[in-house]
């Protein structure tokens, strides 16, 4: 069944398009159908369409076949005299039961897809995603790699995206730090967000599960190949939201036993050393590695903010007045407001460094240098 | 059959206004349905013109044209203008019109309350496109309004809540009348079972407004208060839930699809019966159905939140409700199929876009079906798989379904026939490239191209580029219609009382243009 | 002729409508200056809210006009019947929507909240129990109580709905005097209910610590009874027109329509006092 349909799918669409006489098509192969599953429940789901679109396809070609030979042969320009007959009790009666009974052929397996999709009971590894305006965390919280986390995003560089450079093969769908997990393994992933509603979504594996601030939600898959797969970011979440790509790496549980290991070692590093003391320009060269992966969506590179949306940094008034005020601004951010509290997704480090950075840039000349230690002491 | 008495007393027009002052202060139907039809067709033009800039930052990958929160607020205003400002008032300009007509009154039930529906639109229409130039821009969050992201934005939104309210009182207004006009004011002998089918729609779709439009009216008043006053309707630190906000949008949301689809509905059904030169076939399982329809419309509304986390219960009642609304629609799309049925079928304009709405809107209903589909509808929610069902029963669907009525119309209103070569050009036209535009969004949305985003993967370039340039032309086509009408307001063939010869119904009893005032004495209905 | 004329009721042109929109229009933009902390806003609001005002005595006497010079037959009456049913409808539908948050956070959110996976990995120390203001929520503050003022209330609607009633068999058997009695008493209740709600209002924020902020308990208390309050106003101030009108010799036994839609909307704002009594009150 499931050849047939892509084959008429296919044919019907390549008839309609071949119409349409395109200049510079490129070369890319025309997807008509979800992407080829590689989960149990995304493999049900797959076949589950298939399904309901041959018996809405039948149903469609039976009743327009109907109507286009009553158009033809009905015609008055023909001579065709109308009859009179305006109702029909055993035929309308039919219509009414027919159809009835088609939807309840389709609700048998249509039943059975979504209590396979929805069982995420006994997962192997749980992984708790957390949507941020416009990035994804990861926290590995049971199962092989408990404890490793890490932010996750978006890697195409800016200027592929403005067109001053060719754009690469995952343009958009690539990022600096993929989840990874094993093949065959049940994977439970636990979906939440920071600010505003994200949506974490996995055609290949069947699942879509909303990301909701202040709530736990799940999804489960068991991948069965190895591969890299791409999805994006399903609910509008502002500005970036075209700009937040989910990338899963399924790989073999050797090659996942040793990221694990790197991943751990990778964090200790970046721990740091919380009572170094930094010397300004060090300082502000890392703030600005943070503020470019943090902030700049919304306050720019120039730190003029968007006018009306973002305010500015450059000369703002808590970038440029007391210490404290800047401080608990990043660390706790401004509810109500597109401004998050970074003290969760930040170490003291980046904190400290990042304010640094917004101290010393652009207009604003403070010369103050903010250590680690002080944002130690300003978390409560 | 002698309808029209135009022997009305001298005294009810002593003071008639001229000038704009007759458009402001009119109390007559058919002047205050005017008035909606044109202000909804201006309102098309400027949704339309936003879903240009859409299709245009689509054209290729990369961002060209708008920046990224500019997008967002373009798809959210294209969207409430074209259902708030566009197809709604087209077809409470059709009820102006045709209602007293169809059912023998006089007027309105609430004349003057009919002017002040339509005199509050123009404000809310301009609140909703000014705010594009408030500090921070319009509502960027999808005409959805989804909390916290609505919380977020800044003064735009405020303005498209206060721009929600009005459009609420005016609709509701609107519905008031239309309800207690088509209750009340029939002619004598004219039962509700011999209405004319466009009329039974509106009194259903009129009282599912009355039942929804405050509903949306209190979701924005919590968005108001959640955004200004400290209230926790909508965040789970205060014990709320940004889902709640789903819930009642939806509750109001997916009823609003049948106000649209209704009245569009029942302007197929003047039409198809008049070409076929037949009766509609089935009329008592058609208002049956129409009922059942409105009926289930309420209890379906969280199949636009399968993937929100609701419990699986919830997943498997919404899915078999959502299903079971096949059931009714199917029976009006084979009513008129069986009504066509050994007629004796001519094809003028209006025939043909009732055509175009029945193979198109079908197809969009069937896309509504695998939506209901719980787990293909996680695949597929928020792909441009949903973008391509809503054009199929929006654009094919109401759209072509009022330019349908419009043709039809058009005689009685102005007292001319259009040009019928020229409506058939602008009928091709828009079937051709409707399709080109939206069909291949469904493969878009197949292989998992999100909605709402400016920018997208390679991918599905190719995809996009056939939509826009399938979207320049159908909009460059509606062109034609606003020059084929106000053509026809300057001249052309006279028509005659019976524009389409025999065309079933009050309205066709009188002359062509409609008198200013019909039916001030009730007409005799056999 | 003029028997069929009278059949039906179609007004002249009417200025009245263009001048409720500008008023809108004033009210409407000056409500998002304000909320937005532009100065100019509540003077707009303001402005708009006068032209509203004198835009409502012009087209409502008008109406009366109409009404009192036997313009309006029996058909007309059976409109406006129609009409304002369908008013209360869409009343009816609008406080649905908060009373369904209430039944949803209740019933849904808060229990949600505190589910298991949300406590172990969001709020470890949050219990599932109505009233609630919350997991983010730190204060302590008390719910508000049934039965002190609000069983009052209660009582004082309840009877104003009695004393209505009264007045209206009053007007139908044409003893004015019960008519204007039963009126003044409604209209003492009703403002007498005002005055109880704002010393409630008042005790919440000062000694409960019960504000519109606290949580969702807070939100969904103070909108729901504030939105009826507000309609129990509008309903007062009907009523006192109609009181006027009495006093000036209006409505006829078979006749008043006005005093009949007012009573509907009064008896719909008891209604919704009895859900909220034992919604948000009591349960
Ligand atoms: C005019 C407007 C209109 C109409 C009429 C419909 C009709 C239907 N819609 Fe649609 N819908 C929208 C407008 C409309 N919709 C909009 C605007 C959205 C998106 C909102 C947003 O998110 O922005 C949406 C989204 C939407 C979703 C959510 C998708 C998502 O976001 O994930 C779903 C899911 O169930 C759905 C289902 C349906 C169904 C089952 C019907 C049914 O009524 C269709 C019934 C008709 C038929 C089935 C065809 C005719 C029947 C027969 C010939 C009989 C025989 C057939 C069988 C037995 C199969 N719609
Ligand atoms: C009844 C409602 C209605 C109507 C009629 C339309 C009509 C059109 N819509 Fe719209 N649309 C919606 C309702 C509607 N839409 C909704 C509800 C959404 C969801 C928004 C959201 O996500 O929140 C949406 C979203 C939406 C998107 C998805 C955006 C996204 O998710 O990122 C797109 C993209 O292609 C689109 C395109 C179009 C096009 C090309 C038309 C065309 O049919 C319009 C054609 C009309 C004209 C063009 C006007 C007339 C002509 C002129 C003014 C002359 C000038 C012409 C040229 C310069 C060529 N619409
Ligand atoms: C999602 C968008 C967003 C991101 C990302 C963001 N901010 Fe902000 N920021 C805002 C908004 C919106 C405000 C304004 C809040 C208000 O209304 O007071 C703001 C305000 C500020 C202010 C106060 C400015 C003033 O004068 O009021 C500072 C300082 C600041 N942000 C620093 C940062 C830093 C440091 C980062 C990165 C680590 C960051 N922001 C990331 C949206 C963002
Ligand atoms: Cu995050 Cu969209
Ligand atoms: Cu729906």
């Amino acid at each position: 069944m499931n050849v047939t349909m892509n084959t008429l799918v296919k044919w019907l669409s390549a008839t309609a398009l071949g119409l349409m006489l395109l200049p510079g098509t490129a070369s890319a192969a025309w997807q008509l159908n979800l992407s080829p599953p590689v989960s149990h429940a995304g493999f049900v789901a797959y076949e589950l369409h298939n399904f309901m679109t041959l018996i809405c396809l039948v149903i469609f070609i039976g009743v327009f076949a109907v109507l286009g030979y009553s158009l033809y042969a009905h015609r008055k320009s023909k001579g065709h005299k109308a009859a009179g007959f305006h109702e029909n009790l055993a035929v309308e009666i039919a219509w009414i039961a027919v159809p009835f009974v088609i939807l309840v052929v389709m609700a048998v397996p249509a039943t059975k897809a979504l209590l396979d999709l929805r069982d995420a009971s006994e997962p192997d590894i749980t992984i708790k995603a957390t949507g941020y305006q416009w990035k994804w965390g990861y926290d590995y919280l049971k199962g092989d790699g408990e404890g490793v986390h890490f932010m996750s995003v978006l890697a195409t560089p800016r200027d592929q995206i403005e067109g001053k450079e060719p754009k690469g093969e995952h343009y958009l769908l690539e990022v600096d730090n993929p989840v990874v997990v094993p093949v065959n393994k049940k994977v439970r992933i636990l979906t939440t967000a920071n600010d505003v509603i994200h949506s974490w979504s996995m055609q290949e594996f069947g699942i879509k599960q909303d990301a909701v601030p202040g709530f736990i939600r799940d999804a489960a898959f068991k991948a069965e190949k190895e591969g890299t797969y791409r999805g994006q970011c399903s609910e509008l979440c502002g500005k970036d939201h075209g700009f937040m790509p989910i990338v899963v790496e399924v790989v073999s549980a050797e090659k996942y036993a040793a990221w694990v290991d790197e991943q751990k070692k990778k964090m200790a590093a970046a721990m740091g050393d919380p009572n170094k003391v930094w010397t300004l320009d060090e300082m502000k060269a890392y703030g600005e590695k943070v503020y470019t992966t943090n902030c700049v969506a919304c306050h720019q590179a120039n730190g003029k903010g968007i006018p009306g949306a973002f305010p500015a940094l450059d000369g703002s008034k808590i970038a440029t007045g007391p210490n404290a005020d800047h401080i608990n601004r990043v660390l706790n951010g401004k509810t109500g407001t597109a401004m998050a509290a970074f003290g969760n997704q930040l170490s003291d480090t980046d904190i400290a460094a990042v304010i640094t950075y917004e101290r010393n840039s652009w207009g604003n000349k403070t010369g103050d240098l903010i250590q680690p230690a002080e944002i130690k002491a300003a978390r409560k | 059959m002698e309808a029209v008495h135009d022997h009305h007393a001298a005294d009810h027009d002593h003071h008639q206004p001229s000038g704009l002052m007759r458009w402001i202060t009119t109390t007559n139907h058919k002047d205050i349905g005017t008035m909606y039809l044109w202000f909804s067709f201006i309102m098309f033009m400027v949704g339309g013109a936003m879903s240009m800039v859409i299709r245009a930052e689509l054209f290729e990958p990369g961002l060209q044209f708008i920046s990224p929160e500019r997008y967002n607020q373009m798809i959210t205003l294209h969207a409430l203008i074209m259902v708030f400002g566009a197809i709604m008032p087209a077809f409470v300009g059709f009820a102006n019109w045709m209602i007293p007509l169809q059912i023998g009154a006089p007027d309105m039930a609430f004349a003057r309350m009919n002017n002040w529906s339509f005199w509050i639109l123009p404000v809310a229409g301009s609140m909703l496109v000014g705010s594009l130039l408030a500090p921070g821009g319009a509502a960027g969050t999808g005409w959805t309004l989804y909390p916290p992201l609505s919380v977020q934005s800044g003064m735009g939104m405020d303005m498209a809540i206060f721009g929600i309210h009005l459009l609420g009182m005016s609709s509701i207004m609107g519905s008031i009348n239309i309800i207690t006009t088509i209750l009340n004011l029939r002619a004598p002998g004219m039962t509700l079972m011999k209405m004319p089918l466009f009329s039974w729609t509106w009194l259903i779709t009129a009282y599912l407004l009355i039942a929804v439009m405050p509903v949306l009216a209190g979701a924005v008043t919590m968005l108001l208060t959640d955004r200004h006053f400290g209230t926790s309707f909508f965040s789970a630190a205060g014990g709320g839930d940004p889902v709640l906000f789903q819930h009642i949008f939806w509750f109001f949301g997916h009823p609003e699809v049948y106000i649209i689809a209704l009245p569009a509905f029942g302007v197929i059904s003047e039409v198809i019966p008049a070409f076929s030169r037949k009766p509609i076939f089935g009329y008592a399982s058609m208002v049956y159905a129409i009922a059942s329809i409105a009926i289930i419309s309420f209890f379906v509304w969280a199949h636009h939140m399968y993937v929100t986390g609701i419990p699986l219960t919830g997943q498997l009642y919404f899915m078999y409700a959502t299903m079971l609304i096949a059931v009714p629609t199917g029976v009006k799309v084979f009513n008129w199929v069986a009504t066509m049925w050994r007629g004796s079928l001519s094809f003028e304009t209006p025939m043909l876009f009732a055509l175009g709405f029945l193979f198109l809107f079908t197809l969009g209903g069937f896309s509504g079906l695998v939506l209901a589909i719980t787990a293909v509808d996680v695949q597929l929610q928020d792909t441009y798989y949903v973008v391509a069902h809503f054009h199929y029963v929006m654009v094919a669907g109401a759209l072509f379904s009022a330019y349908a009525g419009a043709y039809y119309w058009l005689p009685k209103w102005t007292g001319h026939m259009y040009n019928e070569t020229l409506g058939k050009w602008h009928f091709w036209l828009s079937l051709i490239f409707f399709n080109m535009t939206f069909f291949v969004q469904h493969f878009l949305g197949l292989a998992g191209m999100p909605r709402r985003i400016p920018d997208y993967a390679l991918q599905f370039a190719d995809f996009n580029r056939i939509s826009s340039l399938g979207a320049f032309g159908f909009g460059l086509s509606q062109l034609l219609f606003l020059y084929i009408v106000i053509k026809t307001i300057k001249g052309g063939k006279k028509a005659e009382a019976n524009a389409w010869g025999d065309a079933p119904g009050l309205e066709w009893t009188v002359p062509s243009p409609a008198p200013h005032h019909t039916f001030e004495v009730p007409p005799v209905i056999k | 002729m003029s028997q069929q004329a009278s059949r039906y009721f179609v007004p002249q042109p009417s200025h009245w409508p263009i001048i409720g929109s500008l008023a809108l229009a004033l009210m409407g933009a000056g409500a998002v200056m304000w909320v937005n902390k532009v100065a100019a806003g509540p003077y707009s609001v303001a402005a708009g809210f006068c032209v509203l005002v004198y835009m409502l005595f012009g087209w409502f006497g008008t109406v009366i006009r109409e009404s009192e010079g036997g313009k309006y037959s029996k058909l007309v009456d059976g409109s406006f019947r129609w009409g304002m049913s369908w008013f209360i409808f869409s009343e009816v539908m609008f406080f649905a929507a908060f009373f369904g948050a209430l039944f949803y956070t209740r019933t849904l959110s808060v229990p949600d909240l505190a589910s298991a996976d949300n406590l172990g990995l969001l709020y470890p120390h949050f219990s599932d129990m109505w009233p609630s203001a919350g997991p983010g929520f730190k204060d302590k503050f008390t719910p508000m109580a049934a039965w002190g003022i609000p069983a009052i209330n209660t009582l004082l609607l309840l009877s104003s709905g009695a004393t209505l009633t009264w007045a209206h068999w009053g007007l139908l058997k044409n003893k004015r005097a019960q008519l204007t009695i039963g009126l003044i008493l409604t209209i003492l209740l009703g403002v007498t209910f005002i005055y109880l709600q704002a010393t409630e209002y008042a005790e919440a924020y000062s000694h409960l610590n019960l504000k519109l902020t606290t949580g969702v308990y807070g939100s969904t208390f103070f909108m729901l009874t504030g939105f009826h309050g507000f309609h129990v106003t509008l309903g007062a101030t009907m009523l006192t027109v109609i009181l006027f009108r009495v006093m000036s010799g209006h409505f006829k036994p078979d006749h008043h329509f006005a005093f009949e839609a007012v009573a509907w909307y009064w008896h719909f704002v008891d209604v919704v006092w009895l859900l909220l009594f034992v919604l948000v009150y009591w349960l």
